[in-house]
């Protein structure tokens, strides 16, 4: 009965430059800047069947498929996206969005600014939630999307959802929230505060203009990603991947690599320094940091949630500790307070945060009805209009390769 | 309804007693709602704004395919995460005699709701009584379970929860009991093999 669904293939990413200034929460103005997007399966006449799925800290607009030239380079929730998949390509128009900010072809800190000619390095703006929901809405209006069936994300992916429920009441039928929190910990921001103190502190970052200098702050980034991604696993998790495993046959007495979970740490936080941006991750981090609907409404998250209309699913993972389960039953608590329609899933997995992109038979079966009850609700039959995209297409890949030279001065 | 829906009526005969006192457009928790049939049927025939509470991974997955809106919760551990008095009616249909911490879970339909329904299988059913009396734990169409795979741990008869609810200044605002869809008035613990009760919190 489950099927598991096939990919979307080779895609294409297109960018979109938009002249209008975008006014920025802190009172700063981003002048013209370039959304970086892909879109997978069609719209259908109405344009009813549009799906908006925002990404999290690391990741891009590259959310299903592959590219011709680089078929390794799959996107990042090509489990729950594609034909047959939970987020059904052959119902669905789905796009996926870089936020301005990043790193993966969007307008970020390592992009050209048009004024000066160079990098926007340290004179980037902080950029929130808000920010992003106000870019993604722009995108929709280009798309000729005045409604989304839904908008979907995990993580800080899942803040963005929230924030059209509440910015666009008008503009979303659906909102699905996983792995969610409608504001950081103090602890969340201690993690991100010392991630950041990582980068900063490093003698290659430069005040944030490190592109001038033919340097990144790559030492910086490494611990960052390092204890950024201790936060998405769980205790559970790391000791059955990897126990106290030697990486030798007996233990070494010395500082360097001797554990398997310290050679995984470093491989992974290798890799992550040479294709991410610094500044992008001090960004992503402080956007985390800054979202807080509730503190307009005195700390009351009801009241803040009270412009929303869309029906909710929400998700949470047992093994979650860095967004717990407790903070997605605020968001319940709050929408129910409003009388929305929600349905919330407390899904049993041991991986942590990260269990939100993992293939779970139980997770994806539910996402699957929710999705089954939206295409009937949207009438997203799987008739596809024949549509023009916005945009130029671009050679620049998302992910691992894509920033290779990609911020030479 | 359809065709189907009363088919799946027809095993749940409380719904309709518990339909018939549900004022239009109230709002409704049901607790331990399973697929969420009830909670479909009273938004179809009373436009009920409804959320139901349940455990099981597979409920919470059909309850989604019915279209109503659930709650995974562990109702045992309390609602917590519900308001008192925010909701007009908190429901536990068939749910009570499997609940652990019965008592408790009552008190916490009466702190959340205005009013409380449930309906439990009446255990001073005639039919029951024999099968006792002849030595053997009972099973019935309400108690379909054998002894050693029962879900059920608090057994009660209509006499034991009106007795219940006296203790506990629970008001009965209303009994019906039933055997195979019909009312039963008279000796209705003896005859009647489904109760269902709605209450209020007593003054005090």
């Amino acid at each position: 009965m489950e099927q598991a669904g096939h990919s979307v293939g080779p895609v294409n990413a297109r960018l979109l430059h938009f002249d209008a200034p975008l006014a920025l929460k802190s009172g700063a103005v981003l002048d013209g800047y370039d959304l970086a997007y892909e879109t997978y399966g069609s719209p259908n006449a109405q344009r009813s069947n549009a799906v908006l799925v925002c990404h999290a800290l690391n990741a891009s607009h590259h959310v299903a498929g592959y590219y011709a030239d680089d078929p390794m380079n799959t996107g990042w929730w090509d489990n729950m996206v594609g034909p047959g998949k939970p987020l059904d390509t052959e119902r669905f128009f789905v796009i996926g969005v870089n936020n301005p900010g990043s790193c993966f072809g969007s307008t970020g800190p390592a992009s050209i600014n048009p004024k000066t000619g160079k990098p926007y390095g340290s004179s980037f703006p902080v950029v929130t939630v808000e920010d992003w929901v106000d870019a993604q809405a722009r995108l929709a209006d280009a798309l000729g999307i005045r409604r989304f069936a839904a908008v979907m994300g995990g993580s800080i992916g899942a803040m963005q959802a929230l924030q059209w429920a509440i910015a666009y009441p008008e503009r979303i039928a659906n909102a699905v929230a996983i792995a969610a929190t409608p504001k950081l910990t103090a602890q969340n921001i201690a993690f991100n505060e010392v991630a950041r103190r990582a980068i900063t502190t490093d003698p290659d970052f430069h005040g944030g203009d490190y592109y001038g200098h033919g340097v990144k702050p790559k030492r910086g980034l490494r611990l960052a990603r390092m204890i950024g991604h201790i936060t998405y696993l769980s205790d559970d998790a790391m000791m059955e991947k990897f126990g106290r495993a030697l990486r030798g046959a007996a233990p070494g007495y010395h500082f360097d690599v001797d554990f398997e979970v310290e050679s995984y740490l470093r491989h992974q936080s290798d890799k992550f320094a040479e294709y991410f941006d610094a500044n992008t991750y001090l960004l992503i981090t402080r956007a985390l940091d800054y979202y807080d609907p509730a503190h307009a409404c005195g700390g009351n998250l009801s009241a803040a949630l009270s412009p929303a209309r869309a029906r909710f699913l929400v998700v949470s993972f047992t093994s979650d500790w860095r967004f717990s389960p407790a903070r997605s039953r605020e968001i319940v608590k709050a929408l129910i307070d409003n009388r929305l329609d929600v349905s919330y899933a407390e899904i049993e997995a041991q991986h942590g945060h990260d269990a939100f992109l993992l293939d779970d038979p139980r997770y994806h079966t539910l996402v699957r009805a929710w999705f089954d009850n939206v295409a009937r609700d949207v009438g997203a039959d799987g008739a596809a209009a024949p549509s023009e995209l916005p945009g130029e297409p671009i050679l620049r890949r998302a992910g691992a390769d894509s920033l290779a030279g990609g911020f030479a001065a | 309804m359809t065709g189907e829906e009363t088919l799946a009526l027809n095993g749940r005969p409380d719904f309709e007693a518990i339909a018939g006192w549900i004022r239009p457009g109230a709002s409704v928790l049901d607790l331990g709602c399973g697929d969420g049939l009830l909670l479909k049927y009273l938004r179809e025939i009373r436009l009920v704004r409804g959320y139901g509470v349940e455990i099981d991974d597979d409920n919470i997955v059909a309850c989604v395919r019915n279209g109503v809106n659930v709650i995974q919760s562990d109702l045992e551990r309390g609602l917590a995460g519900f308001d008192a008095e925010s909701f007009d009616y908190v429901i536990l249909s068939q749910t009570l005699q499997a609940t652990r911490h019965t008592e408790q879970i009552v008190g916490e339909m009466l702190r959340v709701g205005r009013e409380g329904i449930v309906t439990f299988p009446n255990f001073g059913y005639w039919r029951l009584r024999l099968q006792v009396l002849g030595g053997r734990m009972p099973v019935s169409p309400e108690l379909p379970y054998e002894w050693y795979n029962t879900p059920n741990l608090h057994l009660c008869t209509v006499r034991d929860f009106e007795s219940f609810c006296r203790a506990r200044s629970i008001r009965v605002l209303e009994r019906i009991v039933l055997n195979d869809h019909r009312r039963v008035e008279f000796l209705s613990n003896v005859r009647g093999s489904l109760a269902v009760f709605r209450f209020q919190r007593g003054a005090t």
